[in-house]
């Protein structure tokens, strides 16, 4: 029989039987994430199943990160019931303010190689830089996995994406993903996996790795895999005392597709609203003016996301008048860590906004939202009509340097003009 | 599988209808109760349409239906709203997971052949090999749609996730 796909052989082990794309299968679930948006519908699912006890409080975590801190009653009293339920289950919690579940998960060492991790939200699929096979699920799946540690699935076919090459200065790899959405289109991955591999991986860190996984989804795709190597394991080095096997794909696994992405030829991208896939090189979209900028969520919201942005932010004499730079770390260590390297006061003297780590503006359902006829270019992964809050706004999404450019000169701009100088 | 007949009038969509379109994120931060999610339904691309649905009526989209976030009020609104269906060339997977799991039955189907306010039927016998078919009974057309793997008719047929672990406590495969 053929070769199985990494995909494939995850879910094989966690299913118990060997399985290929398209087969049905229920799966042990290893790590199981409920924020404050997915949680409390899953609590009402779990009491009208019956639920009494969680089967396997170890294998959940619930984060308090869509509404951090609370911006009105309704949403403090579902925080209040979901500590009060994961206190009284023995279920571990992020408070708010600690940062976004996908990046706690990450930060954590909660997804490991070869292992099923979900999160009742769609970019769960970070998880998958790590060699996990992460997924978004809905409510009623994190109810099902409270009740008995297991979810149906469908095993995905997949699309193997081959990057060879290394990155030019000031490209990123949100510049590798919006490309990739543009070539696969918003829906060209659904209900596949996608597999990355090829020479291209060994120049990307795992912060790099994350970014490709997390937008994944945005091309419908279940998931998006790497392999594990010596970055992986390194990542994962004092974050787990468990022991994890990483997972290869076969010679022989079967893909539904191929798609060959070289690096040294990408250039800034830049997709244009209200659609994740109508990406264009950033220099079609130069000198589109811009009013807010938005560094920040599970894509862009990393340390090296800021000291990227910060380089060019420096480099071009600050934010331009008339701007509104909003900075939201993705969790509180990376809002730690830029504290203690200087960044954090250099965005703060340079006028940026700083919100609470968490989910922030991203979904406009807590933070900054820009007002009517607004321009916004964020390092966010969507950009749909009203996403932060105001369908009179508009977003345009790229790499946090591509980002910081735009701060500078208030205006979509390649950070490599900024950079080198160059004058308007 | 028992046979399987719903039928309502056709209320159009097009491509890349995400979650937030179906019902926005803020709307939810208010209420996660349905029956007032579904005043709010896909206000961000048709503002008359909440006031407009009639008990029955059948979403007809185009393709990646549902995709974006997640959330599941996506799909409680859209049968708060008394509908039962969706009908659309692709869905994004978390949509079809969640209209799985809430009784929404979605349908993948050529949906080309279907205009606003023609009435539809979806039809299935207790054949699960034969699968689904939908009618245009406006037009006379006849389109074959996927069929429901054995796993997510049986949810379906429970009524969703809640009822199906309320009877089995487990999943049964």
């Amino acid at each position: 029989m053929d070769g199985k796909t990494i995909s494939e052989k995850i879910l094989s082990a966690k299913a118990g039987v060997d399985v290929r794309a398209g087969d049905l299968v229920v799966c042990r679930v290893d790590c199981a994430l409920g924020t404050d948006g997915s949680t409390p519908m899953a609590l009402d699912y779990f009491d009208a199943m019956g639920g009494k006890e969680v089967h396997d409080p170890d294998r959940l975590v619930f984060a308090l990160d869509h509404y951090a801190p609370a911006p009105n009653a309704k949403t403090a009293q579902l925080h209040q019931r979901m500590r009060s339920f994961a206190a009284s289950h023995g279920i571990s919690l992020w408070e708010a303010g600690e940062g976004i579940g996908h990046q706690l998960i990450v930060e954590s060492g909660r997804a490991l190689p070869g292992q099923l991790v979900v999160g009742a939200d769609s970019h769960a699929v970070t998880y998958g830089a790590l060699n996990s096979f992460g997924t978004g699920i809905g409510s009623s799946d994190l109810a099902a996995i409270m009740m008995c540690g297991r979810m149906w699935l469908r095993i995905p076919q997949s699309i193997k994406i081959t990057l060879t090459g290394r990155l030019r200065e000031n490209v990123y790899p949100k510049d590798i993903a919006l490309a990739m959405i543009g070539e696969l289109g918003a829906d060209g991955a659904a209900y596949q996996a996608l597999e990355f591999c090829g020479t291209g991986l060994e120049s990307l860190d795992l912060e790099d790795r994350l970014v490709l996984s997390n937008l994944a989804v945005e091309a419908g795709g279940k998931n998006g895999v790497f392999p594990a190597d010596e970055k992986t394991l390194s990542y994962l080095q004092g974050r787990t005392s468990h022991s994890f096997e990483p997972v290869f794909p076969d010679s022989g696994a079967q893909y539904c597709r191929e798609v060959e992405i070289n690096l040294n030829r990408l250039s800034p991208q830049v997709a244009l609203p209200h659609h994740v896939d109508r990406v264009v090189p950033l220099s079609e979209a130069a000198r589109t003016p811009v009013q807010m900028v938005y560094l920040g969520t599970c894509t862009g919201g990393r340390v090296q996301d800021f000291h990227q942005a910060h380089q060019v932010l420096k480099a071009g004499g600050g934010v331009a008048r008339g701007v509104q730079l909003v900075v939201t770390p993705a969790s509180r260590t990376v809002l730690e860590t830029l504290a203690r390297d200087g960044t954090l006061a250099d965005f703060i003297s340079m006028g940026a906004v700083v919100v609470t780590p968490g989910c922030g503006s991203c979904c406009g359902t807590c933070g900054a939202i820009p007002g009517d006829g607004v321009n916004v270019i964020s390092t966010a992964n969507r950009n749909f009509k009203g996403r932060m809050g105001n369908s009179n706004s508009a977003i345009y999404l790229a790499s946090p340097a591509s980002c910081a450019a735009a701060a500078v000169r208030g205006a979509i701009a390649d950070p490599q003009e900024v950079l080198s100088g160059a004058t308007r | 599988m028992t046979a399987l007949r719903i039928e309502g009038r056709a209320r159009i969509f097009g491509d890349g209808i995400n979650t937030d379109y179906i019902i926005t994120s803020r709307r939810k931060r208010e209420s996660l109760d349905p029956q007032i999610l579904r005043q709010y339904l896909f206000e961000e691309v048709d503002p008359a349409f909440a006031s407009s649905i009639q008990a029955g009526d059948l979403i007809v989209a185009g393709k990646n239906f549902g995709c974006g976030s997640a959330m599941e009020v996506a799909v409680t609104a859209v049968l708060g709203a008394g509908i039962r269906a969706v009908i659309a060339r692709s869905f994004s997977r978390t949509y079809y997971r969640n209209a799985i799991n809430n009784g929404l039955l979605p349908v993948v189907c050529d949906t080309n052949q279907i205009q606003g306010g023609d009435q539809i039927a979806i039809h299935s016998t207790d054949q699960q090999e034969a699968g689904m078919q939908v009618i245009n009974l406006s037009t006379g057309a006849v389109i074959v749609a996927e069929a429901l793997p054995q796993i997510m008719l049986d949810i379906f047929e429970s009524g969703g996730l809640v009822p199906y672990f309320r009877r089995h406590g487990d999943f049964r495969l």
